[in-house]
């Protein structure tokens, strides 16, 4: 294979790793903007997964698959919400909680699952005409639709929370709950919204990776997926745009693991890559200037409380 | 029968408890439609409580509200606005990171999409008709507290408030900027909207108000149309009694400089040039007040004093000894003393009172032997110094939150001042407390002088700075405009330098 | 008008004390109630479950001695991170701090020669030490230096751990004698921790760990230090005008917190495997299973001992469920997870009274109701 081949087959590839990814972070950005960090996304994520798998193959029918899985992650968001937005607990540990739940829940449901073969699959589908141009074509317009619909998420997002009166919301109830509470936007309903859509994201992503990327049920198969994604919204700077980049990013990371090590370069060190760059970004952007535009929301990971003195 | 305009708002038999406290007991407010009312009282009376059960921030444990004659029930800030209410809170409600339009959109119902031409169009009318003028591009953290004000009030008319609560709009703000204020509220009432003025500065309520509701502990004491009393009947209502109290000040022979400071430049949180070269010097048995509006880099001096914040450029001498950018603990074990304003500062309110007692000796003898803490040294110490300043608790056992603010504070200057200090800094140590415990503070502090401390005082209180210096500074805008003896000093001139207007003749250290 | 019943919480202004006492203990009750309703909507026999979990963690002389020694690296960890949260640092990254204490045991274990016999465990377990609290720094001085929120960066950190663990064992120190897993060599005799009787309760290392816990009950309570951890953990600014300095605070909890990790981490690989494997064969999650021993302490390190032999216990346990009724091994990650969401929840009703308010309508007609009555 000439070296052109192989960077464009890698890039290819990187597109369907990169989707979960992308999905758990644009969730994991919105949650966080509204000022709640949710570490349970590994645990909504395998949920996600198990919930897709075992719909398809009870139904055949993947959309109800993608729903189900969706509406399971949404609903374990929500129990880190109320403990986070109701009852002010440690938003973090909270969040650990949801994850070790997820993962004990997944395991003993996918139990039945194990070995089974998938009874529906996502199929890629090629978009007339855009796919046949060369390089591009095949790089871009050869997915299956869940990986279009995350890219097209991207602008969407990136709209809603820079030019619509709910983005202007959701940042400042991140940035600064009581402002946002003196001026009547319901704090708490904001929060659940965005936690729930964080929820929706990853089990979707969860979905993803059940049937589309490895169709069958593995027992912990997110594989620390969902830790890719706290660090992929941090290494984004909360921005979906720069979530998008660094999805495909990381995702191209995972697929070369598996080329690379034929070069003998070892796949635990490409794999800790994410979280080292995460650290990195984290220092490089520490500066109080940077921090100002591009930072964490100020108020992530503070419960608001409004009849307190 | 005659004609009678229904009251904007009425508010019958409020009542709002805190645990530990009655906030308001039994409040009845009536304001009328059009005019200008002055809330007046002491900080802690219950003024901002009564207020934020109005915008529906807080609700009240009894009693009745009606808004343009129709029975409200406010159950959030939501519910206030609707009903035509607004209000400018004493820390603004503003997100620093984002822009002032983003600011003004923020929580408004409509449409889906960010409505930016109609907040620039409107931002113009306002501009016309009030004379508030802002940039809707900027973004809050760059804007001067005169023009983030400016943005709060901007928002509440652009929801359409015709009530407008003002929470001690002036205590940000220099003199100019008052002055500013003053007019756009008076225009605001030319334009039949309500205000509501919150304040405990007598000036303010004759400077802008059609009537006055005073409140003391909680309670309405008195209604009055503002043209038909006067400072002296307000001060007495407000105060609970006819003169402020006189301290008896006794004369003390001046000794040898104890802190001496030359020229010393430090920044603010924001990188900002806050103290601007300032010089002083204070002698044993002195007290040094610092006057001045709030922010104009009193904060940042005090911090550098007591090193929590970075000198910049400048020295500081204690006794001759160059102490520039000692670490706080340097400077503590060398006698230097500091009483916050912010009493959450200076204390853990977790732990208990004999815990905070040693806060700062909690690594000497006998307090701590080796590495392990003497219990037994602990509560004699605690022991000693509750009777000695005679704290009001349960046990020295007694978490400090549960403790009134007066007994905090107590707790905080037997800490203090036990050691013998060389240098007391004490900024704004009365601020919220009752009469009672302000009273038993200075009456401390001149103390304190009579045994040769030296003391910086830094209060916005000008009745507290006359009360108690024996030479006056003022500082504006991160400079010292001047230093008076105290009987030099008289209001006029002090308040013409803290408007930065006047500057008095230098004076050589 | 609202016609919902509003639930509103009212800090309390004094907790009672037998209240904090109970809470922890009900908080799990309740946990194993919402637990054995999910089993049962799993179809598993939830009563059957307990009754095998319970004596399948004390049921026996073995389940008791396997409680024993689960329970070690958990009280290790947990004392530490004890300690961290006292002072208001959130370190979650035990797990990879003692991961990091297995590598560097495992490291002095076979790859230094010349150390004598007698010396090789004291020296792994200091190396373990060591190398468990200079991981736990890089998020300390992140913090301290740059004001980076250590919570994330230690969570960081125990993936790029558990990523260098993978690639021991899989590249430079994998063993020639071990048939292709991804483990290195077994250790020698001499840096193998001896054992109590036929059992895996390496007694060394429970030494260690209970006298960590004693030691950290008295650094916190009783020495100056440990009023520091105290003040800096309710009030920094408080701490920071009375001269305390936050780094080294940060920095000393930190590195206790991550030592007892690593010496943890030794325990597993030098009393249990006997050598490095890949990392959840280490540690099925003690780090962050150790989040839930001191929470569960209320962050007193002598509640710690009693706590960590608790869950320790259901991880015998729930190991016996599994083999008894072919529930997958990720259960415990179930009891782990609902246990922790309860028992951070509970802790609200010692700082909170919950009050319902009912909506106007309802208690018009509960008033009309009480009058008809009369």
């Amino acid at each position: 294979m000439s070296i052109w081949a192989y960077i464009l087959s890698t890039l290819q590839a990187a597109i369907p790793a990169g989707t979960p990814l992308l999905y758990g972070t644009l969730g994991e950005i919105t949650a966080e903007r509204s000022g709640v960090v949710n570490l349970g996304v590994e645990g909504m994520m395998i949920m996600g997964a198990v919930t897709a798998f075992g719909v398809s193959l009870a139904t055949g029918n993947v959309g109800i698959a993608i729903i189900a899985a969706a509406l399971v992650g949404g609903l374990l968001a929500l129990i880190h919400g109320f403990a986070s937005i109701n009852l002010r607990v440690n938003q973090v540990v909270s969040g650990l909680a949801l994850t070790m739940l997820g993962q004990g829940i997944s395991g003993i449901i996918g139990k039945q699952f194990i070995g089974m073969p998938p009874r529906a699959q996502l199929k890629p589908v090629p978009i007339p005409g855009l796919s046949d141009i060369p390089v591009l074509g095949p790089l871009l317009f050869q997915h299956d639709l869940l990986a279009y619909i995350a890219l097209l998420l991207v602008p969407v997002l990136w709209f809603l929370f820079y030019k619509t009166r709910w983005g202007i919301n959701l940042r400042s109830v991140g940035e600064s709950p009581a402002t946002a509470d003196a001026m009547g936007v319901n704090v708490f309903q904001v929060r659940y919204l965005a936690v729930f859509f964080g929820g929706l994201m990853a089990g979707i992503g969860g979905a993803y990776l059940s049937i589309v990327y490895t169709p069958a049920w593995i027992e912990g198969m997110t594989a620390g997926i969902g830790w890719i994604v706290i660090a992929l919204t941090i290494f984004a700077m909360w921005d979906p745009v720069r979530g998008l980049l660094g999805a495909y990013l990381f995702g191209s990371m995972r697929v070369l693991q598996y080329r690379l090590q034929d070069l003998g370069i070892s796949p635990p060190l490409l794999n800790m890559l994410p979280f080292a760059l995460t650290i990195l970004v984290l220092m490089l952007s520490a500066g109080e200037a940077i921090r100002k535009r591009l930072g964490a929301p100020a108020a992530l990971m503070q419960p608001y409380t409004r009849e307190e003195r | 029968m005659p004609h009678v305009t229904v009251p904007a708002v009425e508010m019958r038999g409020i009542v709002k408890r805190f645990p530990g406290i009655v906030a308001n007991d039994h409040i009845d407010l009536t304001v009328r439609a059009g005019e200008i009312h002055a809330l007046l009282g002491e900080n802690g009376a219950g003024k901002t409580t009564l207020m934020n059960i109005l915008y529906g921030i807080y609700h009240p444990d009894e009693g009745e509200i009606f808004v343009k004659g129709q029975r409200a029930h406010i159950r959030s800030p939501r519910d206030a606005i609707r009903l035509g209410i607004g209000m400018v809170h004493q820390q603004f409600r503003l997100v620093p990171s984002h822009t002032v339009a983003e600011n003004i959109a923020l929580g408004l119902p409509g449409h889906f999409f960010f409505p930016d031409r109609a907040v620039r169009q409107r931002l113009q009318e306002f501009a016309r008709r009030y004379g508030l003028h802002v940039d809707p591009d900027a973004r809050i953290w760059q804007l001067s507290a005169g023009e983030q004000q400016r943005v709060e009030i901007i928002k509440a008319l652009y929801r359409g408030a015709d009530i407008l609560i003002l929470d001690e709009p002036t205590s940000m703000l220099t003199p100019r900027e008052i002055e500013e204020l003053m007019t756009t509220v008076r225009r605001m009432a030319d334009e039949g909207h309500t205000v509501i003025f919150i304040t405990h500065k007598l000036d303010e309520v004759f400077a802008v108000s059609d009537r006055v509701t005073v409140l003391r502990q909680g309670k309405v004491v008195a209604i009055r149309e503002t043209a038909r009393t006067d400072k002296r009947e307000l001060a007495r209502l407000m105060v609970g009694r006819d003169v402020l109290f006189r301290l008896e000040k006794r004369p003390v022979t001046i000794g040898p400089t104890v802190l001496e400071v030359r020229n010393l430049r430090v920044r603010s949180d924001r990188g900002l040039p806050a103290v601007r070269g300032v010089s002083f010097s204070i002698a044993r048995g002195e007290i040094l007040g610092i006057a001045g509006v709030a922010g104009n880099g009193q904060r940042e001096l005090v911090e550098a004093l007591v090193g929590l914040r970075q000198v910049e450029k400048g020295r500081v001498l204690l006794n001759g000894e160059d102490i520039t950018n000692r670490s706080p603990r340097d400077l503590v074990r060398r006698g230097i003393c500091y009483v916050p304003g912010e009493r959450l500062v200076g204390t853990v309110p977790n732990l208990s009172v004999a815990e905070n007692l040693i806060l700062k000796t909690y690594d000497q003898a006998p307090i701590c032997r080796g590495v392990f803490l003497d219990t037994q040294a602990i509560a004699s110490h605690a022991d000693a110094l509750i009777e000695q300043y005679a704290v009001t608790t349960p046990s020295r056992e007694t978490p400090l939150k549960l403790l009134s603010g007066g007994n905090i504070q107590r707790t905080i200057l037997a800490r203090e001042t036990s050691g013998a200090p060389v240098l007391l800094i004490a900024a704004h140590p009365t601020s919220g407390l009752d009469v009672g415990a302000t009273e038993y503070i200075r009456q401390v502090l001149l103390s304190q002088r009579e045994k040769g401390t030296a003391i910086l005082l830094v209060s916005e209180d000008l009745e507290e700075i006359f009360q108690l210096s024996d030479r006056i500074a003022v500082m504006y805008n991160g400079e010292i405009m001047g230093i008076l003896p105290a009987n030099q000093a008289d209001l006029e001139r002090i308040g013409m330098m803290m408007a930065g207007v006047h500057r008095a003749e230098p004076e050589v250290v | 008008m609202n016609t919902w019943p509003r639930i509103r919480l009212e800090k309390r202004s004094d907790t009672p004390h037998w209240l904090s006492r109970v809470t922890p203990g009900l908080s799990v009750l309740a946990a194993l109630l919402v637990i054995a309703v999910i089993f049962g909507l799993l179809g598993v026999n939830p009563w059957i479950a307990y009754a095998r979990i319970l004596t399948g963690a004390f049921g026996s002389l073995y389940g008791l001695s396997e409680t024993v020694t689960k329970a070690i690296p958990l009280m290790l960890a947990g004392t530490g991170l004890a300690v961290a949260f006292r002072a208001r640092v959130y370190n979650i990254g035990a797990e990879g701090q003692l991961l990091i204490g297995a590598i560097c045991a495992t490291g002095v274990a076979l790859f230094i020669p010349g150390i004598p016999d007698e010396l090789r465990l004291p020296a792994m377990f200091l190396a373990g030490a060591l190398g468990g609290a200079v991981w736990a720094l890089v998020p300390a001085v992140l913090k301290a230096r740059l004001r980076i929120d250590e919570v994330l960066t230690s969570l960081m950190t125990v993936y790029i751990a558990s990523e260098l663990v993978n690639y021991l064992v899989y590249g430079p120190w994998k063993g020639p004698s071990e048939w292709g897993f991804p483990y290195t060599d077994k250790f020698p005799l001499a840096a193998q921790i001896p054992r109590i009787g036929m059992t895996r309760i390496h007694y060394p290392t429970l030494i260690l760990a209970l006298l960590a816990a004693v030691l950290a009950y008295i650094l916190v309570q009783r020495t100056r230090w440990g009023f520091e951890i105290r003040v800096t953990g309710e009030n920094p600014e408080a701490a920071r005008y009375a001269g305390m300095n936050y780094l080294r605070t940060a920095i000393l909890v930190m590195a206790l917190s991550g030592a007892l990790a690593g010496i943890a981490g030794v325990g597993e690989v030098a009393g249990i495997h006997y050598r490095l494997r890949y990392p959840q064969g280490i540690s099925p999650g003690y780090g962050f299973t150790a989040i839930i021993v001191a929470w569960l302490a209320r962050l007193n390190p002598l509640g710690v001992i009693l706590t960590s032999l608790l869950i320790g216990g259901l991880l015998v346990g729930g190991d016996a469920i599994q083999l008894a009724m072919g529930l997958p091994s990720a259960t415990v990650y179930l009891f782990n997870g609902m246990i922790l969401l309860f028992v951070l929840s509970g802790d609200l009703f010692t700082r909170y009274r919950i009050r319902i308010e009912l909506p106007e309508r309802v208690s018009v007609l509960v008033r009309q109701e009480r009058e008809e009555v009369r």
